[in-house]
């Protein structure tokens, strides 16, 4: 199973290379990583999609928990949380009826053409985790010539100080 | 300071500037610095040049890895923080292996590496390494200073972070121009960090839990590890033993912690622990794993460890907890709180037919060897560094067979008097710790067990203990081979010695030299070119007087010791088995 960890960190040069060199090291593997800054300069949030079982993800948090610069880790998978990824998907239309077909799918999914060319067309398209994988799979027949993926970004939806301290 | 106005006297005392060189100083000095372990370079030249003034030794080694060697074991030895201090590139990389070393084994060190100027980083200058990203994976944390300004607080966090929860290893890496650089900066009183609170409160609850499986228990055991000497836990671990009648074991890392004469001493556990110790972990059915971290060499087969008992695990690092063997209650803090926590809630018992048990197996099985007459054998020179220094000696072994023997064979009543790099498994540890170690407790008898193998890979740090005139008795377990190594070829490679023939005889077919009339190098004349005194021992009478002279001289002495070429260490776990397949050959 994919586990969301959010994790709040010092924003100070060398903490993503110590977040990745920890995972890699012990051997975990990231699907997708994203880092940006918070309300607070001082502090980043990182989110991190692992795959594994429970008793990975618990190492995994308590790894990340005991390096000195992250500031909290909390697995977004074990509570209410909402969580989107944008993708820019490049789709190959061969003929006018795939084109039409493909705008249309796109729409079902609330995605937005933002480039047609001769040959291709571009969507992007926002969801959590599962809708971005139903889009994709309904796109596979169409043969996809490129694709972007932001990687997962969640925010918790329970009362602020609900959060669990680093631990 | 008459020709000075008011406003330049106040503006003084109000930003006495220092440079970042002296911040470091200062900073070590603030931290209680008693000695620092190191080697110079260009791009430290600023803070050898502080250090001229320091109120505290600063010790040349010969080797860097020398000097995180001797940090480390000043550590253990003491339980303070050890300081060294060395160069970039070559200087800091050289650190690695002893840094790898104490973080394995949770030592508190800190280590100040020299850096190219900030503007030269990332351009391949001369003695350029990226030290932060190759100490990353094997240091608790590590710090790039990029302004004098930062210096005083960072090494105060160094020294903060080192010595608090599980202890560790922090480097420091300090570019030229910033020790070069002045600032107003003040070395800060305190350090509280919002990313890091190593505090952690007892939970009652969980205490509670604790004491009904301790009470409810029919067969308990402790299981000890180094937690419980770095978290100063043997007076409240002795309380609970005694109070519930609980026999311990202890991992190589933590003996000592309970006194090995105890009737409840089980000595220790694991690959070469005793058999009682082992067959007591099958047997239990609860294990207190207190400090300890389910090491594969404690272990063996992961499945079938304890496989009848309740675990709790009492750590500090709750990355430990669960980490290789699931545990039925996790108890996250330091050892010490925990057991006094759970002291009064613990009924006093007898477990008197668990203990007759568990007795039997101790007297049936006790750590023994066979007796040669023809050859010195190495676990009586053990026995006889035990007799001689009255349980006394601080012993600091090497890696392999010689630190079997000396964990099975010296009774170890006292925590920090057993020393030894037990996570890494370090060769080359064992002489640079002990000199440290000596340098940390200058009264006490300190004696090195080590290899004619071990002992080559630092031999050159001897000439530090004979300048500073470090009393270190080096005993050289002599048997011509990589002993360890060769036993495991032994035992499960068919004999085929390959690599491990440390004498010009008798080596494999590509290994071929040509012979020599005897064994080389002679470590009496290597010994006595260092300056220190030296003997070689064949026979078991003479071990005892070359014990005795060296611990009485003063002076830094090797003693080696020709033993018994294949001697194997017993009884042994395989790698990856159960105790049930334990090989314990020692008739």
């Amino acid at each position: 199973m994919k586990h969301i960890i959010n994790c709040l960190v010092e924003n100070q040069p060398g903490v993503l290379a110590r977040i990745v060199g920890l995972i890699s090291g012990r051997g975990y593997n990231i699907e997708t990583l994203n880092v940006g800054p918070t309300e607070d300069p001082t502090v980043s949030k990182m989110t991190i999609v692992v795959p594994g079982d429970s008793h990975v993800i618990e190492q995994v948090t308590h790894q990340l928990s005991k390096q000195i610069d992250v500031i909290e880790v909390v697995n977004m998978t074990n509570r209410r949380h909402l969580d989107r990824e944008l993708i820019l998907v490049r789709v190959a239309t061969e003929s006018h009826n795939a084109r039409a077909e493909i705008v249309d799918l796109a729409a079902l999914f609330r995605g937005h053409v933002v480039s047609v060319q001769e040959d291709s067309v571009t969507i992007q398209m926002v969801g959590n985790q599962e809708t971005v994988a139903d889009f994709l799979c309904l796109m596979k027949p169409y043969s996809i010539v490129d694709i972007s993926r932001t990687g997962v970004i969640a925010v918790g939806r329970e009362a602020p100080g609900a959060s669990a301290a680093k631990g | 300071m008459k020709n000075k106005t008011d406003t330049d006297m106040s503006s003084a005392e109000k930003q006495p500037l220092r440079s970042g060189a002296q911040c470091v100083v200062d900073g070590l000095i603030k931290a209680g610095c008693e000695v620092l372990f190191g080697y110079p370079g260009g791009a430290v030249l600023d803070i050898f040049n502080c250090l001229y003034e320091a109120p505290f030794n600063f010790v040349l080694s010969r080797h860097e890895q020398g000097a995180v060697h001797m940090a480390d074991g000043y550590a253990r030895a003491t339980g303070k923080p050890g300081c060294c201090l060395v160069t970039s590139g070559p200087g800091a990389t050289n650190t690695v292996t002893g840094l790898a070393t104490a973080y394995m084994d949770g030592v508190p060190l800190v280590c100040i590496t020299g850096q190219v100027a900030l503007d030269m980083i990332g351009n391949d200058a001369f003695q350029e390494a990226d030290v932060i990203g190759i100490t990353r994976p094997v240091t608790k944390h590590n710090f790039l200073v990029r302004s004098a300004d930062d210096l005083p607080g960072i090494i105060a966090k160094a020294f903060y972070i080192a010595t608090t929860g599980k202890p560790g290893p922090v480097v420091i890496d300090i570019p030229k121009n910033v020790q070069k650089q002045m600032t107003a900066a003040l070395t800060p009183e305190t350090v509280t960090m919002r990313s890091y609170r190593p505090d952690v409160p007892i939970n009652e609850a969980e205490i509670a839990q604790f004491a009904e499986l301790i009470n409810n228990a029919s067969r308990p055991l402790l299981y000890v590890g180094g937690g419980a000497i770095s978290g100063n836990a043997a007076e409240a671990l002795a309380q609970l033993a005694h109070k519930a009648n609980i026999p311990v074991t202890t991992t190589l890392m933590a003996l000592g912690v309970f006194p090995e004469t105890d009737p409840l001493s089980l000595h220790m556990l694991g690959m070469h622990g005793s058999v009682a110790a082992n067959y007591a972990v099958d047997h239990c059915d609860l294990l207190i794993a207190a400090g300890a971290r389910f090491d594969d060499r404690v272990t063996g087969k992961i499945s079938a460890f304890a496989n009848k008992a309740t675990i709790v695990h009492i750590d500090i690092d709750r990355s430990s907890i669960s980490k290789s063997v699931r545990s039925d209650l996790g108890v996250h803090g330091y050892v010490k709180p925990v057991l006094e926590a759970v002291l009064p809630l613990v009924k006093p018992a007898e477990h008197t037919e668990w203990l007759e048990k568990v007795n039997r197996w101790k007297e049936r099985f006790p750590f023994t060897y066979p007796k040669n007459d023809d050859a010195l054998m190495p676990q009586f020179v053990i026995e006889q560094i035990d007799a001689v220094s009255e349980g006394k000696a601080v012993v600091v072994t090497d890696v392999g067979q010689n630190q079997m023997w000396a964990a099975q064979f010296f009774r170890y009543t006292r925590p920090r008097n057993f020393i030894t790099s037990g996570g890494l498994g370090t060769m080359g540890f064992g002489l640079p710790a002990a000199i440290g170690a000596q340098f940390g407790r200058r009264g006490a008898p300190v004696v090195c067990v080590t290899g004619d193998g071990g002992v080559q890979m630092n031999f050159q740090e001897l000439v530090v203990a004979v300048e500073h005139q470090i009393p270190v008795v080096v005993v050289i377990l002599n048997n011509g081979f990589l002993g360890m190594v060769r036993q495991w070829q032994e035992l499960f490679y068919d004999r085929r010695y390959s690599g491990v023939v440390l004498s010009q005889k008798g080596r494999a077919p590509n290994e071929q030299v040509a012979e020599t009339s005897g064994y080389l190098p002679d470590f009496i004349k290597m010994a006595e070119a260092h300056g220190a005194c030296a003997r070689r021992v064949f026979k078991e009478e003479e071990v005892g007087p070359a014990l005795r002279e060296a611990l009485a001289s003063g002076k830094t002495w090797v003693i080696e010791c020709i033993v018994a070429p294949e001697a194997n260490v017993f009884p042994m776990i395989p790698p990856g088995a159960h105790v049930a397949e334990i090989i314990n050959r020692t008739v």
